[in-house]
């Protein structure tokens, strides 16, 4: 079943769903990398759960002047001005009150989805309209998705995620200083909203497949599980497009290939598989090779300092210390240098020795700056360098 | 133009002057709550030289070269540069801000931020062709960071991540470069390396403005001098202007002593 929902053969509407979820995933993966570079992934929080009440406005709206109150297009409209509404209420208490932008987006969240649930509350009680499955807009639901509800988020989709194009290299430099950014002329504000104004977009065109409440996490798993794989802002943001993509594909197709599996829950906990593949497994920013590095490192120190220990004479604490020693042979169990101890602990001191002239000639002033003061001289000078410095230490010590 | 007259016509200097320079400030008030940061200040840089900004902690340094060059909006007063409104001539100004107003573990490469400052060029649809990334390269052996441009940023030490920051700005080839605490947390090399690059702009004919906190280097790396303390304490060349008794002025009961008698002694 999964393959074939992975192969669009599971019919229209299951096809139909899986790329229109692949496409926002692009689309919120694409956007919501600036929010994520500019540290205001919660404001997204605030933007998706204000567009609650527009959702019930639209509705009454639409219901008085004779509709059924559920076309698409309209719900999403009035959900998109309530959404700008919190979007501009969180950015005034944050410039011209003394709350901060967490307190405020706390208040604007609240408020809105609190107005939100009472509309849609009094919508259930009314005779006129078909209100039934108003509130699957909360956590999306892809039951009955017409074509034209597909082509809108596509559309929708494509619209931000070439606007994104346009406008990262502004974005990413508001993002990372926007100081420059400002000195440079560029309007700091405007751009701001700009970002906030495609989270919106894509919060809005996602309300119908992952609903408002998920749709958080996919604007903000995918850039966070990029940047495990990347160090450029341009990488991020492609890798997390294709992140987003590939959760909102290979979740719409698995909701598809059972009964009763809802799409949007599942397309965030495969978005989240991702993130936890990242988060271990990623090759340098990744929990397992910083562990292994780390791991590494305090060998490395700990082999150096019993090292310097036996060439001093002084006693050894650290029991791992005795113990990585007596496991590389450099020392036997009862404590005492073994052969190759003793020309480990030499050729330790001796490095000591030069170092400490190293430090002192101006020549070579950036090696002593690189240098880890752990390792081997000889991996960072050359032959001819470690002789001259010998030739030095012979003068200097006779 | 004697020197004496430099000092004593701050407030009435006459619209030729105003019109040669690289920037000027009239009226400057700027304020983060009820206190003024800045009051009322009058700054005009002359031409061609390099000028420190300096003054107390909290005198309204930074502040004022950031709401001269509109990154924060002044209560009153204007800027011009080279003697037009700011915004016709910002092509010609290259910003160098205080290397701890980032975040250093922003994933970008030392390259790239080279190239931000040739983002205004680019504008939003040109791509970043090989030309482009010569004159970053060009801008970074400048300040002889040219083996680090693939580099992510969060690796460098402080001395390097300004370098980096002063790259951005020569590549933007501007004519007047205004510079926040540049030898803020660098280590001496640096120090050296970026004094170096701006005494060249400056035989090139740039004009060079920095916020600095350190008196002591005040009369060998520039020889112009603004002191501020919320309010212009007094602006000219650095043998005439850089006194004790300005610095005493400016600094009040929080100047070292031992400094002032430092500089009596040199006065």
């Amino acid at each position: 079943m999964l393959w074939q929902a992975l192969t669009f053969q599971l019919g229209y509407n299951a096809t139909l769903v899986t790329l229109g979820a692949m496409l926002l995933g692009v689309a919120a993966g694409g956007t919501g990398t600036f929010l994520f570079l500019r540290k205001r992934a919660l404001v997204s929080d605030a933007i998706s759960h204000a567009t609650l009440p527009g959702v019930g406005i639209a509705f009454l709206v639409m219901v008085a002047f004779g509709g059924d109150g559920r076309n698409l297009a309209g719900l999403l409209f009035g959900s998109a001005v309530t959404a700008w509404l919190g979007l501009l209420s969180v950015q005034w208490l944050n410039k011209n009150t003394r709350l901060s932008e967490d307190s405020a987006i706390g208040a604007v969240l609240s408020v809105f989805f609190g107005a939100g649930v009472v509309l849609l509350t009094v919508i259930q009680t009314m005779s006129q309209g078909r209100q039934a499955g108003l509130d699957s807009l909360l956590l999306g639901s892809t039951a009955g998705m017409l074509f034209s509800d597909a082509l809108m988020i596509a559309a929708g989709g494509a619209l931000v995620l070439g606007l994104a194009l346009v406008f990262r290299r502004p974005m990413t430099l508001v993002a990372f200083d926007s100081d420059y950014a400002a000195a440079n002329g560029s309007n700091v504000g405007r751009i701001d909203l700009l970002t906030m104004g495609l989270v919106l977009a894509v919060t809005v065109v996602g309300l119908k497949i992952v609903g408002l409440i998920l749709i958080v996490a996919l604007l903000i798993i995918p850039p966070v599980t990029a940047r495990f794989w990347t160090d450029r802002a341009e990488k991020v943001w492609l890798i997390s497009g294709v992140i987003g993509g590939a959760a909102g594909y290979l979740g719409a197709a698995i909701s598809a290939s059972a009964p009763n599996l809802p799409t949007g829950p599942i397309i965030v906990l495969v978005c989240f598989g991702l993130f936890a593949i990242s988060l271990f497994f990623a090759p340098s920013r990744g929990a397992l090779s910083s562990l292994i590095r780390h791991r590494r490192f305090q060998r490395h120190v700990h082999r150096r300092q019993g090292l310097l220990a036996l060439a001093n004479g002084h006693p050894i604490y650290e029991r791992y210390t005795m113990r990585l020693l007596s496991q590389e042979g450099l020392i036997r169990p009862d404590g005492v240098a073994t052969k190759s101890g003793e020309r480990g602990a030499a050729s330790a001191m001796l490095d000591e020795r030069r170092w400490r002239l190293l430090r002192e000639m101006p020549a070579h002033e950036d090696t002593a700056a690189s240098y880890d003061g752990l390792s081997d001289l000889e991996t960072v000078l050359t032959k001819d360098q470690l002789h001259e410095l010998d030739m030095k230490l012979a003068e200097v010590t006779p | 133009m004697s020197k004496a007259t430099h000092l004593t016509l701050h407030d009435g200097q006459s619209a030729e002057e105003l019109a040669h320079s690289p920037l000027a400030v009239r009226g400057l008030t700027v304020s983060y709550g009820e206190k003024p940061a800045v009051f009322s200040v009058d700054m005009t840089i002359e031409a061609g030289s390099m000028t420190a900004i300096v003054g107390p902690n909290g005198a309204g340094k930074s502040t004022l070269l950031k709401a001269a060059l509109g990154v924060i909006t002044p209560l009153s007063g204007q800027a011009s540069v080279y003697g037009r409104p700011l915004e016709m001539e910002r092509h010609r100004i290259a910003y160098v801000p205080q290397r701890a107003s980032v975040d250093w573990d922003f994933p970008t490469t030392v390259l790239d931020v080279v190239l931000m400052g040739l983002y205004r060029e680019l504008g939003l649809l040109k791509l970043v062709r090989a030309r482009h990334r010569q004159v970053a390269m060009e801008a970074l052996e400048r300040v002889g960071m040219e083996g680090f441009a693939d580099r992510q940023i969060g690796q460098l030490s402080g001395g390097q991540q300004q370098r980096v920051f002063l790259a951005r700005a020569l590549a933007q080839g501007a004519d007047l470069y205004l510079l926040d605490e540049p030898f803020a947390g660098v280590d001496a090399a640096t120090e050296k390396a970026i004094i170096a690059v701006l005494k060249t702009l400056q035989s090139q004919g740039k004009t060079v403005v920095a916020v600095h906190h350190d008196l002591s280097t005040v009369e060998t790396y520039f020889d112009h001098v603004f002191l501020i303390n919320q309010r212009r304490i007094a602006q000219g060349p650095v043998a005439e202007t850089f006194t004790a008794e300005n610095l005493q002025a400016a600094y009040g009961g929080r100047l070292a002593t031992a400094q002032l008698d430092r500089l009596s002694e040199v006065g």
